[in-house]
């Protein structure tokens, strides 16, 4: 024990005694939220949209109302007849474009079908698809009321209809910084935590100093733990930096249990550590050990976590990797404690896999780390 | 006198490569053991296979009695190791590197601090204490790095090149130590390439290409000249005069130190006459020819030539 303390007191006077190195490990974090935080939107709002009414009826113009009501479109432009349209998205001066024909009130006036025209900029999917959906949902909407007045006016009093009322739980506004914000705690402190302690092994290989821990009456265990304890106080440390920027900058607020919040981080931290100790077995410098801790922490925990994408959509093989992917099982604790509120005892199944995972990696690092000493 | 290390065959392999070969050998306790040899001789292997460094191929090593493959726990805490690295941690205070150095092998509160006191005062770094490590000129930074090897008493100490990059006047006070501490009963294990420092060794090991080819006192080591003399000579043309004379079948070694010949003879007399007249012959004058006391250097180059044509004999008949 006196060792391991031996062990851990040094590490922590080198890692204190650089200030670089400290603001990377607290600094860091913070600032990848930030970063991440601020670019990482998904929200679709207040779309550009440009307008072409060639009808100028008081109908034609009731639908382009409904448009910028909704509060996800603003008028940019309304464009005379004969613009060139496809100049108008080119030059990104809209990313929709409503055209609205001549006849289309005179149309419907006369009991026939009015014709609108839609012109999306696809070239970013994914928030083209979000905006193709508010535009139906108007014109769905535009549609229901048409139909109520013509019967209306056919004497035919109330028509049967669907009312929907949806409701979003946890996240009402639908803010995906909420959703993104856990997802980003667990990607930071994955990655830290594996450059951190894989950096600091190597290093020791690196300046020579490993071959005099060796010959001292030094056990791997008390050599490990004592190596990356004072990572593990620092990296909670920048996990209530994270949190506190999350809720001063976000307004992402904790609902759950904090306590357990920090047990699932401490588990997943260990985790993560005993990675970045594996990393430190298989790299000879510290400049490798960083690229490949890089990699092997940083890409599955934005890509195969859920973080961004989610793995239901996943092919079926890529699935089962992420399966592997200790960030997977944090993200859906994170997100249930900081949205739902809900404790870790509903996560229970979560946390044994996290569990598994840090015994696992942590066995095989120190089997590893051990032979070596021959 | 107790055996304080013991190797019997011990042999390391790195896939075909050999980097020690059947090493046996024995030291005393208290004890200061040199072990020399050229680079890539396995010098260090061999220190690192007995600090438990490295595993050992086959053979077995004992340190204090005890074997560095099934226990090397109870080896560690009784020796202490330093290589030419001088592993310090560079970022941390001599202060700070003593404490960690002396935590890990398990001292702590006042027995620390008596013993980080102790060390201050043998490595000469007072007032120094809160310097960086990394910030000591190289001989400062040796004795740190002998003081953190002894701190806590080790029985055995081994030193793996430990002069390498000091300046002259740094590697004589650093002997001087050595001495010292081999006066309180510590065995010092040494491997060097001077071989002014093997002066300082009450026994020597020389290996060569992985094998132990001569061992004994220095002045055991030079009686291989018993019964002939080393003769230095001088001349103009000191290539031309190699080769003629290597012919001579009166010539039982000879080799190159410097400007100068160095050739064994059986006879002084007979020698240096027929010296003078051979090269007077060829005009490579003017000779000079003067018998000399061999030093470690000849008895050196007079194992390894020796083993070397042994094995050009072993390897005609296959072996190898």
């Amino acid at each position: 024990m006196r060792k391991t303390l031996a062990v851990a007191r040094k590490e922590l006077r080198q890692a204190v005694r650089d200030p670089l190195s400290l603001l990377l490990l607290l600094g860091l974090p913070t600032f990848m939220l930030l970063l991440y935080g601020y670019t990482l939107n998904f929200d679709v709002r207040n779309v550009a949209l440009a307008v072409q009414d060639r009808d100028k009826s008081a109908r034609s113009r009731e639908l382009i109302d409904s448009f910028t009501r909704s509060g996800y479109f603003d008028l940019v432009a309304s464009l005379p007849a004969g613009t060139d349209l496809e100049e108008v998205t080119e030059r990104r001066q809209a990313r929709a474009i409503l055209v609205i024909p001549e006849g289309y009130s005179r149309r419907i006036a006369s009991g026939e079908t009015g014709r609108v025209q839609f012109l999306l900029d696809g070239s970013d999917a994914n928030s083209a698809t979000a905006i193709l959906g508010y535009a139906s949902g108007i014109a769905a909407e535009a549609n229901a009321e048409l139909w109520h007045a013509f019967l209306r006016n056919a004497g035919r009093g109330s028509l049967p209809l669907i009312r929907y009322a949806p409701r979003v739980w946890y996240n009402p506004e639908l803010r995906s910084t909420h959703f993104l914000v856990p997802g980003l705690i667990g990607f930071i402190l994955m990655l830290t935590a594996v450059l951190s302690t894989a950096l600091a092994l190597v290093r020791e290989k690196e300046f020579g100093t490993m071959e005099q821990l060796q010959v001292a009456p030094l056990r791997t265990r008390q050599l490990l733990v004592g190596k990356t304890l004072p990572y593990l106080g620092i990296s909670l440390i920048a996990t209530v930096l994270i949190l506190s920027a999350a809720r001063f900058l976000f307004g992402v607020e904790i609902r759950g249990p904090v306590l357990d919040l920090f047990a699932a981080t401490l588990i997943y931290l260990i985790g993560a550590l005993g990675f970045g100790l594996f990393v430190s077995s298989v790299s000879h410098s510290q400049a490798m050990a960083f690229q490949v801790g890089v990699i092997t922490s940083m890409l599955p925990a934005l890509l195969l976590s859920g973080f961004v994408f989610p793995i239901r959509t996943m092919p079926q093989p890529l699935q089962w990797v992420t399966y592997a992917v200790p960030a997977r099982y944090y993200l859906v604790i994170l997100r249930g404690v900081i949205l739902k509120g809900a404790g870790l005892a509903t996560y229970a199944r979560q946390a044994g896999f996290l569990l598994i995972y840090a015994v696992a990696v942590l066995s095989i690092a120190s089997l590893r780390l051990a032979r070596r000493e021959g | 006198m107790p055996v304080a290390v013991e190797t019997v065959d011990l042999t390391k392999r790195f896939g075909e490569f050999v980097a020690v070969d059947r090493l046996t050998i024995a030291v005393e306790e208290g004890e200061v053991f040199g072990f020399l040899g050229s680079n890539g001789a396995g010098k260090s292997t061999a220190i690192r296979m007995l600090c438990g460094l490295l595993a050992p191929t086959s053979g077995s090593a004992r340190v204090l009695g005890v074997d560095v493959t099934r226990d090397p726990e109870r080896v560690k805490r009784n020796i202490g190791y330093m290589s030419q690295r001088f592993s310090l941690y560079e970022d941390l205070t001599v202060r700070q590197n003593l404490r960690f150095f002396g935590g890990v092998y398990g001292l702590f509160g006042r027995a620390l601090v008596e013993r980080e006191g102790w060390a201050v005062g043998m490595a000469d770094l007072a007032g120094m204490e809160e310097r960086l490590a990394g910030e000591l000129p190289g001989g400062w930074k040796q004795r740190l790095a002998l003081a953190c090897a002894v701190l806590h008493r080790p029985r055995v100490l081994f030193l793996d090149e430990p002069t390498g990059g000091v300046d002259p006047i740094s590697r004589r006070r650093f002997w001087r130590q050595i001495d010292e501490m081999a006066g309180e009963g510590i065995t010092v294990f040494v491997t060097t390439h001077y071989l002014d420092e093997a002066e300082h060794c009450h026994r020597l090991a020389l290996m060569h290409a992985a094998r132990l080819v001569a061992l004994g006192t220095a002045g055991r080591l030079k009686e291989v000249f018993a019964g002939s003399a080393v003769l230095e000579i001088g001349c103009p043309r000191v290539v031309e005069a190699l080769s003629r004379l290597s012919r001579e079948p009166w010539v039982r070694e000879i080799s190159v130190f410097g400007t100068r010949i160095h050739l064994v003879v059986s006879d002084v007399e007979e020698g240096m006459r027929r010296v003078r007249g051979i090269l007077s012959e060829e005009g490579n004058l003017p000779v000079s020819v003067d018998r000399i006391v061999p030093s470690l250097e000849d008895v050196f180059i007079h194992h390894i030539e020796a083993e070397e044509s042994r094995r050009r004999d072993d390897s005609g008949s296959g072996g190898r």
